[in-house]
C-alpha cells in the first residue's frame, strides 16, 4: 500500500475564500493540503460550503482570495463525479463514457481499450450499448465515476455522490470504490454529510464548519485497508464513528 | 374493445354520424348546393374536379415543403447564433417577435409588391409565418443544456464547437423538433393566407385560389373540396413531422417512450 510510503502533497490549497456574487461568504481563510494518494473526505453540515470547496479544488469555479497550487505548477489530470449521474441521456453508456476521452482528441477506436477496462472495472461490461434511461440509479452512478476514471485522472472528486442510493447500493458502490482505489492509487477527495460513510472509506478527514467555512478539524482514521462490509459492524468502526459524530457535532454548534 | 381500437373507432364514428347529420338537414330543408352542398355532392366532386384540383394542391404543397424546409435551416442556424452570443440574442429576438406578431396579411402585400417572382414571394410569406417556433424553441432548447454536463465539459477543456456540438445541440433536440412540428403547420397557414392575398392570376395557382374562385362562382362543392384536400395536407404534415420526432427521440427522451401500460 502506497499508506507506508512517505505522503507527498498533490495540492495545497492556501488562503481560500470564496464569495458568491449575492454577498454570501461560502468559504474563509481555508488551508488543506491533500497528499498524493489519499483518500480524504470533507464532512459538515449542508451549506457549509463542501460542494464548493470540491468546485473550486476541480478549478470549475475560481477562488475569490488565496490559491491552490499543485505540486509541480501544472493543473492535473481531473476526474469528477457530481451528486447526481449526470449523463447525457442521448448517449450510450459507452459514449458517455468517451466523453472526457473525445474532448481531449482521442479516436473512438483509440479509446476503446481503456472503456473496456474501465468498464469491467465497474462491472458494467454488459451494458456498454444501453441507454441511461434502462439503467438503475445506481448503474447509473457508476456510469459516472467510470466517465471519471477514463481518464486515469491523479485527482478522482466526488460531490455526494451516494446521497441518492438506497443503502445496498450504496454500501456496495462504496466498496467497489475502495477496491478501485487501493488498485489504481489516485486521489480521492470525497464530499459527504454521512459520518458512516466518511470513516468507512477514508484515511483522512476534514471536518468543516457552518458557513463560512473553514477547517474545524483534522481527523486521521487509521483503520487498516482493505476494508470491507463486515468493517461496519466491528467495535473500532463504531468507535472512530462515536468520535467523528462529537467532532461534527462541536463543528456545527 | 381495446384501448387502441377506440382511439381509432371513436373519433370515426362520430365523423360519420356528423356526415350523416349534415346530408340529412341539406335534404329535409333542400338547401341549394349554392349555400351549403350535401358531403355526398362535395365527394362526387372531388372525385370530378380532383385532377386539376390536385394540380394546385402541388404548387401549395411545394412553397409550404419550401418555406418549412427554409424555416428549419435558417431558424436552426440563427438559434445557434442566438445561443453563442448573449448580445446576439438580446439585439436580434425582439425583431424577430416583431416580424412574428404582424399580421401576414398585412406584409403579404408589400412583399408581393417587392418581389416579382409569385413562387418567390409566398415562399417569403410563409417562411415569415413559419421560422419562428423554429428561432425560439431552438433557442430555448439549446440554452437549456445541463449546467452540470456544462461544467464537465468546461473541465476537460472542451472547446466552444465541441459543447455546441455534443452537447447544446443535443440537448435542443427535443425542444427544436418540437418548433418544427408547429411550423409545420403554420407553414402551411402561411402560403394558404400569403395567396389569399396575390389573389387569382398567374400560371400556376395553389389551392387557396382556387378556393377564392370557386367562392366567386358560387361553387361551394368545389370549395369544400379544395378545403377538405388542404385539411388532409395540414393533417399529412403533423403526422409526418410527429413520426420524424418521435423516430429520432425513441432512443432516449421522454417524449418518445412507450408508456408503461
Amino acid at each position: 500500500m502506497s499508506a507506508n510510503a512517505v505522503p507527498a502533497p498533490l495540492l495545497s490549497v492556501s488562503h481560500l475564500s470564496k464569495v458568491f456574487r449575492n454577498g454570501t461568504t461560502a468559504l474563509q481563510d481555508l488551508d488543506l493540503v491533500i497528499d498524493k494518494g489519499a483518500f480524504l473526505s470533507i464532512l459538515g453540515p449542508s451549506g457549509c460550503g463542501k460542494s464548493t470547496l470540491l468546485r473550486l479544488i476541480a478549478g470549475l469555479t475560481p477562488p475569490t482570495v488565496g490559491e491552490i497550487a499543485w505540486r509541480g505548477g501544472g493543473v492535473g489530470r481531473r476526474g469528477f463525479v457530481f451528486q447526481e449521474p449526470t449523463l447525457m441521456p442521448w448517449a450510450t453508456v459507452w459514449d458517455n463514457v468517451y466523453l472526457p476521452l473525445r474532448l481531449t482528441g482521442t479516436s473512438r477506436s483509440g479509446a476503446s481499450e481503456r472503456i473496456a477496462a474501465t468498464l469491467a472495472g465497474l462491472g458494467l461490461d454488459a451494458f456498454a450499448r444501453v441507454y441511461p434511461r434502462e439503467l438503475s440509479g445506481g448503474m447509473k452512478m457508476r456510469v459516472s465515476i467510470a466517465r471519471a476514471l477514463v481518464t486515469e485522472p491523479e485527482l478522482l472528486l466526488l460531490d455526494e455522490p451516494f446521497a441518492a442510493l438506497d443503502e445496498i447500493t450504496r454500501f456496495r458502490l462504496n466498496e467497489d470504490l475502495l477496491r478501485l482505489w487501493q488498485r489504481q492509487h489516485w486521489t480521492v477527495v470525497f464530499v459527504t454529510h454521512s459520518v458512516f460513510e466518511s470513516v468507512f472509506l477514508s484515511n483522512r478527514i476534514v471536518v468543516m464548519t457552518k458557513r463560512p467555512g473553514r477547517v474545524a478539524a483534522d481527523v486521521p482514521i487509521a483503520l487498516p485497508y482493505p476494508r470491507d462490509n463486515a468493517l461496519r459492524t466491528a467495535p473500532a468502526y463504531a468507535d472512530e464513528c462515536r468520535r467523528l459524530s462529537q467532532v461534527l457535532a462541536e463543528a456545527s454548534a | 374493445m381495446s384501448n387502441s381500437q377506440a382511439k381509432l373507432v371513436a373519433p370515426f364514428a362520430v365523423g360519420l354520424l356528423m356526415l350523416i347529420a349534415w346530408e340529412a338537414v341539406v335534404r329535409i330543408n333542400a338547401i341549394p348546393p349554392y349555400i351549403l352542398p350535401g358531403p355526398l355532392l362535395i365527394a362526387e366532386t372531388l372525385w370530378r374536379d380532383g385532377p386539376s384540383l390536385l394540380g394546385s394542391l402541388w404548387v401549395t404543397v411545394r412553397i409550404t415543403a419550401a418555406a418549412l424546409i427554409a424555416a428549419v435551416v435558417l431558424g436552426g442556424a440563427i438559434a445557434v447564433l442566438f445561443a453563442q452570443s448573449r448580445l446576439l440574442e438580446i439585439s436580434f429576438f425582439p425583431y424577430a417577435v416583431i416580424l412574428q406578431v404582424t399580421p401576414i396579411v398585412s406584409i403579404a402585400p408589400l412583399i408581393i409588391i417587392w418581389v416579382n417572382d409569385t413562387f418567390l414571394s409566398l415562399l417569403i410569406c410563409a417562411w415569415i409565418v413559419a421560422f419562428f417556433p423554429v428561432v425560439a424553441n431552438t433557442t430555448l432548447g439549446l440554452n437549456s443544456a445541463d449546467r452540470n454536463l456544462v461544467a464537465l465539459f468546461q473541465l476537460y477543456g472542451a472547446s466552444r464547437w465541441q459543447v455546441l456540438r455534443y452537447l447544446r445541440m443535443p440537448s435542443a433536440m427535443p425542444s427544436f423538433l418540437a418548433g418544427v412540428r408547429i411550423s409545420g403547420g403554420l407553414a402551411l397557414i402561411g402560403a394558404v393566407v400569403a395567396e389569399f392575398v396575390a389573389g387569382t392570376g398567374g400560371a400556376e395557382t395553389g389551392l387557396a385560389s382556387r378556393i377564392l374562385e370557386a367562392g366567386n362562382r358560387l361553387e361551394m362543392a368545389r370549395m369544400f373540396a379544395a378545403l377538405l384536400l388542404l385539411s388532409l395536407t395540414g393533417i399529412l404534415i403533423f403526422v409526418v413531422l410527429s413520426w420524424l420526432s418521435n423516430a429520432l427521440l425513441a432512443h432516449w427522451h421522454e417524449s418518445a417512450l412507450p408508456t408503461d401500460d
